[in-house]
């Protein structure tokens, strides 16, 4: 059952997420940055409904446990459609949103076979034991998290780099970027350490992920409210190896 | 050895994301000129040096916070500490990177004066608003 800290960064959470939007539409970013805030205003309600469903069913019931993972591989899918919307703000000078569009699409559907296929080799390897227990079980969310997160990765990163070559100068869209890189950064990092080190205990697990999923509200909410849209940074500035 | 190698490469993609991520802070505030007032506090003429960091930070937590700027001073405060961390290991071979870590300490300075005049204004605010009612 979680316990008063995580209650409180489960709300400090949903209230950023809140914030977000609320910037967003205060400085009358709300329709240029639409993926992004589609997906806060989901992950919004999505924080909301796992709270109904812990309340009424309890944090071991299966039914919670079904709804926090659907609705974590429903958002993970949300937060790709908002990287696209952030690959599209990069290249729409360059006339490349078709291309974008269909890169998405074919990201999509390649991450899902992606995901079917280790989902798949592992349900056989489980059921060759003839035994899921929920251990086994956990391992393969594990498994599949860390993986989707690391997708992500490699895409935020793809696009970090392609920002820097094309010397991309909006500081809003920049600190956006850099804000996904790092939150997918901490995850596709903390799943793949819990996943090394199944078996362990792990104490500060229950603290970390709550907390790192607290950083991409905070960033965004930062960057909507404090860096106006027409500010400008060099991108050589930014590079850890200085260009 | 999957996860292994996804650790490795997440770990290296958020130390970069992370520099990156606080140069931006920084960048955002080096446009921005200190006043009289707060280069006579601080010491600081027009570029600051690494050594002025914690001087400044103590100046800072004098004033009262500002909601806004708190998150970013703490990320900046973060930074630092790992700037500090390469100057004693991977800098003390590596003569560029000293060149780097000191340049890169200064620029945290700098942010943190400008974060302590913000908070001298907005503290003055503050008192200009009680002090009409």
């Amino acid at each position: 059952m979680p316990g008063p800290f995580q209650y409180c960064v489960w709300f400090l959470c949903t209230f950023l997420e809140v914030s977000v939007v609320v910037c967003s539409i205060a400085k009358g970013s709300f329709r240029r940055y639409l993926s992004l805030n589609v997906y806060m205003v989901a992950a919004c309600f999505v924080n909301l409904a796992r709270f109904k469903i812990l309340l009424t069913y309890g944090y071991l019931s299966p039914e919670y446990g079904y709804f926090y993972y659907y609705s974590d591989l429903l958002l993970t899918i949300g937060l790709y459609c908002a990287l696209m919307g952030l690959y599209s703000r990069v290249f729409e000078e360059m006339g490349a949103g078709k291309y974008v569009r269909l890169g998405a699409v074919l990201l999509l559907l390649g991450t899902a076979g992606f995901s079917f296929a280790i989902v798949q080799q592992s349900s056989s390897r489980l059921l060759g034991q003839f035994v899921m227990d929920s251990r086994a079980m956990g391992h393969l969310v594990l498994e599949a998290s860390q993986n989707l997160y690391f997708v992500g990765l490699v895409l935020t990163y793809v696009l970090w780099g392609a920002m820097l070559k094309l010397r991309e100068t909006r500081t809003r869209l920049i600190q956006l970027v850099l804000a996904l890189g790092l939150y997918f950064s901490v995850f596709a990092a903390s799943y793949a350490f819990r996943n090394l080190s199944t078996g362990m205990r792990n104490d500060i697990w229950p603290y970390f992920i709550p907390i790192s999923g607290c950083l991409l509200p905070l960033a965004w909410a930062y960057a909507f409210w404090r860096i106006p849209e027409e500010a400008r940074i060099a991108p050589s500035r930014l590079a850890v190896v200085p260009r | 050895m999957m996860a292994g190698v996804i650790f490795v490469f997440s770990a290296a993609a958020l130390l970069q994301f992370f520099i990156s991520y606080c140069r931006s802070l920084i960048a955002a505030s080096s446009k921005q000129s200190l006043s009289a007032e707060v280069k006579d506090v601080t010491g600081i003429q027009r570029f600051a040096s690494g050594d002025d960091f914690k001087r400044v930070m103590q100046l800072l937590q004098l004033c009262p916070e500002r909601p806004e700027d708190r998150n970013s001073v703490q990320a900046i405060g973060a930074y630092f500490r790992l700037l500090n961390f390469l100057r004693s290991t991977i800098a003390k071979f590596v003569p560029s990177m000293q060149d780097w870590t000191e340049s890169e300490r200064g620029h945290c300075a700098y942010f943190a004066a400008v974060a302590l005049e913000r908070r001298i204004s907005f503290s003055r605010d503050m008192l200009a608003e009680q002090m009409d009612a």
